[in-house]
C-alpha cells in the first residue's frame, strides 16, 4: 500500500518536475515540454490503474492551485482555457498506455512501451486536446487538429524515450515496474 | 511550495472556498449557455469590475495571466472574421477571457489548505465505499515533497555531467534520474510503513 502510494505520488511529481525543464514555445503559444513524457511514463511504469491515479493526482493538484504545469501555470483557469482538453486527457492517456503495456507481454519492453506511448500518450491525449480546442474555439475537429500537428514530431521522440527509459528501469529496478509486476 | 494564491489580501480571501467554487461552476455554465454579445459584454465588464475591487496590484496580477490566451483570441477573431461570422468570434473570445478570469480569481483568493479542505469534505462519503481518504491526503503531501527533491536530483545529475563533458547532458541523464527517483520513493515507502503507514 505505502509502496504503491509513494510511487503514484512520485510519478505525479515527475510530471511536474519534467515541466520545469526549459521549454520551447512553438507557434500559437502552446509550449513544447517534457511534461507529456511524464504522462507516458506513468502508464508504462505504473500500469493502467496506478498510472491513471498518478496523472489524476497531478491534474487535481493543478486544479487546487499549484503551479505545476509547464511555465508555472496552474489553478482553475487552466480548465477554462482552450488547452484544457490536454490536461483533462492526462489520466486517460496514462490509463490506455498502461493497459497496453500490461496486456501485450510477448515482445521487447522498449518496443511495447514505445508503441503504447504513441497510442496512449499521443493518439488518446490528442483526441482529448483537439476536442477541447474545437469546443472552446467553436471550430470543426479537422481545423483544430491542424493546430497541433506541429507538436507531433516532438511527441514521437518522447514516446521513443519513454520506451527506452521503461526498458532500462525494468533492468535496473524490476520490482518497481508495476506494469509488469 | 509556492501556490498561486495572491499575497494581496482581498475581501474574497475570507469567503468559504466551497461557496466560491459553487459560484464559479454556476457562472461558467451560464457563460457557456448564453451566446448573445450584449450578455457576454456585460459579463466581461462585471468580472473586470470585480477584479478591480481587489486593488490595482491584485488586478494587474489577475489580468496579466490573461495574456496567455492572446494566441487563441487572435485566432478566433481572425478565423471567424474571415469566414464572415465576426459576431460569433467576438462572443467566443469574450467568453474565453471571462471564464478564464473568473476561474483565476477563485484560485487567487483561495489558499491551498482551503481547497484541500473542500476536497476532503467532498471525498468524506467515499470512505464508506472503502476509499482511503487518508491515502489521498498523504498522496497530495507527498507530491509537494517529491517535486522539489526531483528537481534537485536533476540539477545534481546535470552538474555532474557538465563536470565530465563539454557536451550538453540531454537524454543521457534521464535513465539515472529515473532510477534515483524510484529508489527515493522506495525509501520513502519504508519510512512511511515504519511510522504507521496509511492505515488510520
Amino acid at each position: 500500500m505505502e509502496r504503491h502510494l509513494t510511487l503514484i505520488a512520485l510519478f505525479a511529481a515527475l510530471i511536474a518536475a519534467l515541466g520545469l525543464i526549459p521549454q520551447l514555445t512553438l507557434a500559437f503559444g502552446v509550449p513544447v515540454t517534457a511534461q507529456s513524457l511524464g504522462v507516458m511514463l506513468c502508464g508504462t511504469v505504473l500500469g493502467a490503474k496506478r498510472g491513471a491515479l498518478a496523472a489524476l493526482l497531478f491534474v487535481g493538484l493543478v486544479a487546487l492551485g499549484l503551479p505545476l504545469l509547464a511555465g508555472g501555470r496552474g489553478g482553475l483557469g487552466v480548465f477554462a482555457s482552450p488547452t484544457a482538453g490536454f490536461v483533462v486527457g492526462f489520466p486517460f492517456a496514462a490509463f490506455i498506455t498502461g493497459l497496453i503495456v500490461e496486456n501485450w507481454r510477448n515482445g521487447p519492453l522498449a518496443l511495447v512501451a514505445g508503441v503504447a506511448s504513441v497510442i496512449g500518450g499521443i493518439a488518446v491525449l490528442y483526441a482529448f486536446g483537439i476536442s477541447g480546442l474545437a469546443w472552446a474555439l467553436d471550430r470543426p475537429l479537422t481545423e483544430a487538429a491542424l493546430l497541433v500537428t506541429a507538436f507531433l514530431p516532438g511527441d514521437v521522440i518522447k514516446a521513443v524515450l519513454a520506451g527506452l527509459v521503461t526498458a532500462a528501469l525494468a533492468r535496473a529496478r524490476p520490482d518497481s515496474v508495476l506494469s509488469r509486476a | 511550495m509556492i501556490s498561486l494564491t495572491s499575497p494581496v489580501r482581498t475581501g474574497a480571501h475570507g469567503w468559504p472556498a466551497g461557496v466560491k467554487l459553487a459560484a464559479l461552476c454556476v457562472a461558467t455554465v451560464v457563460l457557456f449557455a448564453r451566446a448573445d454579445l450584449a450578455f457576454q459584454l456585460t459579463a466581461a465588464a462585471t468580472t473586470l469590475a470585480v477584479t478591480l475591487v481587489g486593488g490595482w496590484t491584485f488586478a494587474r496580477a489577475a489580468l496579466s495571466a490573461l495574456w496567455r490566451l492572446w494566441p487563441f483570441v487572435v485566432l478566433v477573431v481572425l478565423w471567424h472574421g474571415l469566414t464572415g461570422a465576426a459576431l460569433d468570434g467576438a462572443v467566443i473570445a469574450l467568453r474565453l477571457l471571462t471564464a478564464f478570469l473568473l476561474a483565476n480569481l477563485v484560485t487567487m483568493t483561495t489558499t491551498l489548505s482551503q481547497m484541500i479542505a473542500v476536497v476532503m469534505r467532498v471525498a468524506a462519503p467515499l470512505t464508506r465505499l472503502g476509499v482511503n481518504t487518508r491515502a489521498l491526503a498523504l498522496g497530495m503531501a507527498l507530491v509537494v515533497r517529491f517535486t522539489p527533491v526531483l528537481t534537485d536530483k536533476g540539477t545534481a545529475l546535470t552538474d555532474a555531467w557538465r563536470a565530465r563533458s563539454h557536451r550538453r547532458p540531454g537524454w543521457r541523464i534521464v535513465i539515472p534520474f529515473a532510477v534515483l527517483a524510484i529508489d527515493d520513493a522506495e525509501h520513502m515507502a519504508e519510512a512511511l510503513r515504519a511510522r504507521g503507514g496509511t492505515t488510520p
